[in-house]
Formats: structure tokens, C-alpha cells, sequence
């Protein structure tokens, strides 16, 4: 039994306030590079891109890129051959920058430990913000986010979907009492 | 995948899902870190029964830049040469814990042989086994000219429709066959253009045209591509062809015949390249040349190869 905890329009409004959030620790959107984990935290990140672009005329048009962090997970001898995904990083590079990562369900903080890696191969930032539109809980790594869209206390045994009309068709975030949690 | 031996039993996806990593690989290239974590704690074999500085180095540096460990392990100068058998070797490997074996001999089928035979649980990776085939190297020549067609679109797309002429030794070219197998499979079209000496007995089945005439078949297709084959020197024990003059004026790409080339035609060698043989300076040294491209491409496309064999769980796939 699925049960729906956020709505299109809950998810619009948890983006519109993190990417205030994100311009008001950043005093501004100077020196902010903002890269999604594929797959939907590149659509988040696009999304919290424009609306920042929006609120701040004077935010660069290269703002938003992707980080794939598949080659530096810790659990691939554990599964099948994952195929990676693009990762793609703003013109200006992330040296010097803030990037503020962006994912939809922060779980076990491993996908994050992976993209600190992945980062660090890229280049040396000022700092690194993480930006998640879920926050379920049970962490396995002293890893926590600054952005936060909803935070979901939720057992292991249930499985939290996160669809977007973008690449699902449907927009909302349900809840799945399910065996095998999900990301 | 569990071993990559021959590029025939390769499905379509399967091949545009190597040549898609390879994309991300090749991107890694570019950045000031040109390494991965992804294969920390591997060890791969590269188990080369005949000498080939080019295709070992390029194995070489992919695994590397993966970070796995490499043992490079040559006939000369090793137990091979005292004698040992090949079950012998593998199992040596196998006891020093090696994950994945590449591996080059000179009889057609040795890969396929080591990786059926029980004696090491590796990922087996074929670098060439007498003429059957060379599958990295097609791969390579797929993925050079998948993305000087589609260039950053190239990501999910096969090569239908493209014309591609393999000109030179069909006989004993494992990368003719190789190519030819999954150029098929990618839906562009082979035509081979050869001395009839240098055709294999058998080719009429192959899902390719045939031509002898080099300039004949060249006005005819005006292919996309044109891939000269190398003229192997050390093969040439029977009387082929009069002379190597003759066969560069009848089947290399000179400067005339790369004139009348589509000016949007690449032109391929696998190297090591005989200039003024089968292909002249001017060619090989053209825009249209991607020769340095297949080069840096063959590092990406091992790279793929490598982490699509051994970074996944192992026992799930086999």
C-alpha cells in the first residue's frame, strides 16, 4: 500500500525554499555551482538552477551540472554492473566554488561519501553543501544535509518513491511498506 | 558480461553499452585526476603470448587508470618459453589471485579455450587470437567513428546506415573479422576491397560485398569510412601480391585517391601504420584522419570493457 506523503505542489514548494535557503547561506548566487546525483537528483538540481536564476538576475547561466558517483561507490562487487551516467560540471569548473549537491532521498549517506570522493577528483572547492528533497533517516556515515525538503522518519523494511513528471510522468512522493528498502 | 571474447555474440545493446561508458570514460580523460577508484583491489592479468607493445600498453594504462594492479606477463623471457602449457600459466594466475586476464596468442580460439576451461574463475579479455579476433580493437574503430558522425549525440546511438570499406589484408586480419561482426550488429554496412589473394576462403558468406578493384568500389559506395588494414610483413609468406609497389599503387590510399574522397569521410588505421604502403603520409596525417583519435579511444574503450567485466558481482552474472 502506497501512501502519498508529498504532492506536486508540497515538492514545489520545499524546492522554491531551498533554493532561498541555499542563495541566503551563499549570501547570493556568486562563486555557486549547483550538480545533481543522477538520475533525479540532476532534475532537482535543474529545477532549484532555475528557480535561483529566477529570484537572483545576476546568477550565472552555467549553474547546474551532474555528478555521477558511480565509479567510486563502495558496494559495486555487491550488485550487478551498474552502467554510469554523465557527469557534466559547469564551464567555470568547481575550484574555488560552492557546490551544493543535490539528491532526493538522503538514506544511508553512502551515494554522498561516493560524490565527496567524486568531487574531490574534479577539482578543490571552498566548500560542499548537500541539498536533498527527502530525509529518511538511518545513517550508516557521520554525513548529514544543510537543505532539507521534507524530513521522513521511516522504518528500513518501507520504500520511499520519489516520482517526477520529467523521466515518471506523475509528480509526488510516496511511502511503500515493502520488502527491500529502497536508495 | 563475463569474458569478452569475440565481438559476434555481442547483442546490440550490450555493444552500445560499452560504447556508452566508454563516452563517460573518455570524459575522465580530459579532467586533471585521470583516475578512477572503481577496480581498487583487482588485479589484472595481461597475458601476451605475442609481442604487441601498442595494444599491452594500452591495456595497460586502462587498468590503471582504473586502479586495479597490473602484472604484465610476456612469453619472452617467462615460463612460456621454458615450455609451460597454457593450463599451467592460468593456473599459476589463478593462485596469485588474478581477476581478470587479458590476453593475446597467436592460435585462433585460446581465449575462448582459457576462459571455458575451469582453470582460473577471471574475466577473460580477448587482445587478439591469430586471425579470429580482435573485439577492444573494434570496439575502438565503433566508438571513433560513432563520434565523429554524431559527436556529442552520440551517447545511445548505433551506426545505422553508415557505409564503412575495409581495404587491405582480409586473409589474416582478425580486425577485419572483429569489425565486421559488430559493424553488422551496429547496422552499417561492410564492404571489403582486397587483392583475391588476400580474400579467406569462406568470405562469400560473410554479411559483407567483396570488391578487388579499390577505385572501382570507391566511386561506386563513396563510403563514410575507409579503414586500411596493415600490411603484416611477418605474414606475408606466400607471393600475395609482385610487390609492395604494386599493391600500394592498386589498393593503398594515396594522395589521389584521398582527394576523391566525400570531404566528410574519415579515414582509419589500426596501426602501426606503413606509410607509403598502405596508406600515404599525406592520408594518414589528413583532417580526416583518426589515427591519434583511435588511440586515445582504445584507452576509453578498455577502460569500459574492464569495468564491465570486473566490477560488478561476479557470481550474479555467470
Amino acid at each position: 500500500m502506497a501512501r502519498i506523503v508529498l504532492q506536486n505542489s508540497d515538492i514545489t514548494r520545499a524546492l522554491t525554499r531551498i533554493s532561498h535557503e541555499i542563495l541566503e547561506s551563499n549570501r547570493g548566487a556568486d562563486d555557486l555551482v549547483i550538480l545533481g546525483i543522477p538520475t533525479r537528483g540532476v532534475i532537482l538540481a535543474e529545477r532549484i538552477g532555475a528557480q535561483i536564476r529566477q529570484i537572483e538576475a545576476s546568477a550565472p547561466v552555467d549553474l547546474v551540472g551532474s555528478l555521477d558517483v558511480t565509479m567510486y561507490r563502495d558496494d559495486l562487487a555487491h550488485h550487478p554492473t551498474r552502467a554510469p551516467q554523465r557527469t557534466r560540471v559547469p564551464a567555470g569548473g568547481i575550484d574555488g566554488k560552492t557546490v551544493v549537491l543535490v539528491d532526493d532521498v538522503l538514506y544511508s549517506g553512502r551515494t554522498i561519501r561516493a560524490a565527496l570522493d567524486a568531487i574531490g577528483d574534479l577539482g578543490r572547492p571552498r566548500a560542499v553543501r548537500l541539498a536533498v528533497l527527502v530525509d529518511r533517516g538511518h545513517r550508516e556515515l557521520p554525513i548529514r544535509a544543510d537543505f532539507v525538503g521534507k524530513n521522513l522518519p521511516s522504518s528500513t523494511d518501507e520504500r520511499i518513491n520519489v516520482r517526477l513528471s520529467e523521466i515518471d510522468g506523475s509528480e509526488e512522493v510516496s511511502i511503500d511498506l515493502a520488502t527491500g528498502a529502497g536508495a | 558480461m563475463r569474458h569478452l571474447l569475440s565481438t559476434r555474440d555481442l547483442l546490440r545493446d550490450d555493444a552500445i553499452g560499452l560504447l556508452d561508458i566508454a563516452e563517460d570514460m573518455s570524459e575522465v580523460q580530459n579532467r586533471e585526476v585521470k583516475k578512477l577508484p572503481t577496480l581498487r583491489g583487482k588485479t589484472v592479468v595481461n597475458l601476451f603470448f605475442e609481442d604487441s607493445t601498442r595494444t599491452r600498453t594500452s591495456f595497460e594504462v586502462a587498468a590503471k587508470r582504473l586502479s586495479a594492479d597490473v602484472i604484465n606477463f610476456s612469453a619472452k623471457g617467462s615460463s612460456v618459453s621454458k615450455g609451460e602449457s597454457l593450463k599451467d600459466t592460468a593456473q599459476t594466475l589463478a593462485a596469485m589471485g588474478a581477476d581478470g586476464v587479458v590476453i593475446r596468442h597467436s592460435a585462433s580460439g585460446a581465449p575462448q579455450v582459457l576462459a571455458q576451461s575451469g582453470w582460473i574463475d577471471a574475466g577473460v579479455v580477448n587482445a587478439g587470437d591469430g586471425t579470429h579476433e580482435h573485439p577492444t580493437q573494434a570496439l575502438l574503430d565503433a566508438f571513433t567513428m560513432r563520434r565523429r558522425i554524431h559527436g556529442d549525440a552520440a551517447r545511445g546511438r548505433d551506426l545505422d546506415g553508415v557505409s564503412v570499406m575495409i581495404v587491405g589484408d582480409v586473409l589474416h586480419s582478425r580486425v577485419a573479422r572483429s569489425n565486421l561482426w559488430l559493424l553488422e550488429t551496429l547496422g552499417a554496412h561492410v564492404t571489403f576491397v582486397a587483392p583475391a589473394t588476400l580474400v579467406p576462403v569462406g568470405a562469400s558468406t560473410w554479411p559483407a560485398d567483396i570488391r578487388y578493384d579499390l577505385d572501382a568500389a570507391l566511386a561506386e559506395v563513396r563510403p563514410d569510412v575507409v579503414m586500411l588494414l596493415r600490411i603484416q610483413q611477418e605474414r606475408m609468406n606466400a607471393a600475395f601480391f609482385p610487390t609492395t609497389r604494386e599493391y600500394a599503387r592498386q589498393w593503398g590510399l594515396d594522395d589521389e585517391r584521398l582527394l576523391a574522397l566525400r570531404p566528410d569521410s574519415i579515414v582509419m588505421h589500426p596501426g602501426p601504420m606503413n606509410r607509403g604502403l598502405e596508406i600515404s603520409s599525406r592520408a594518414a596525417d589528413s583532417a580526416q584522419s583518426t589515427v591519434i583519435e583511435q588511440v586515445a579511444n582504445g584507452v576509453s574503450i578498455r577502460m569500459a570493457v574492464l569495468y564491465s567485466l570486473l566490477s560488478g558481482d561476479r557470481e550474479a552474472r555467470s
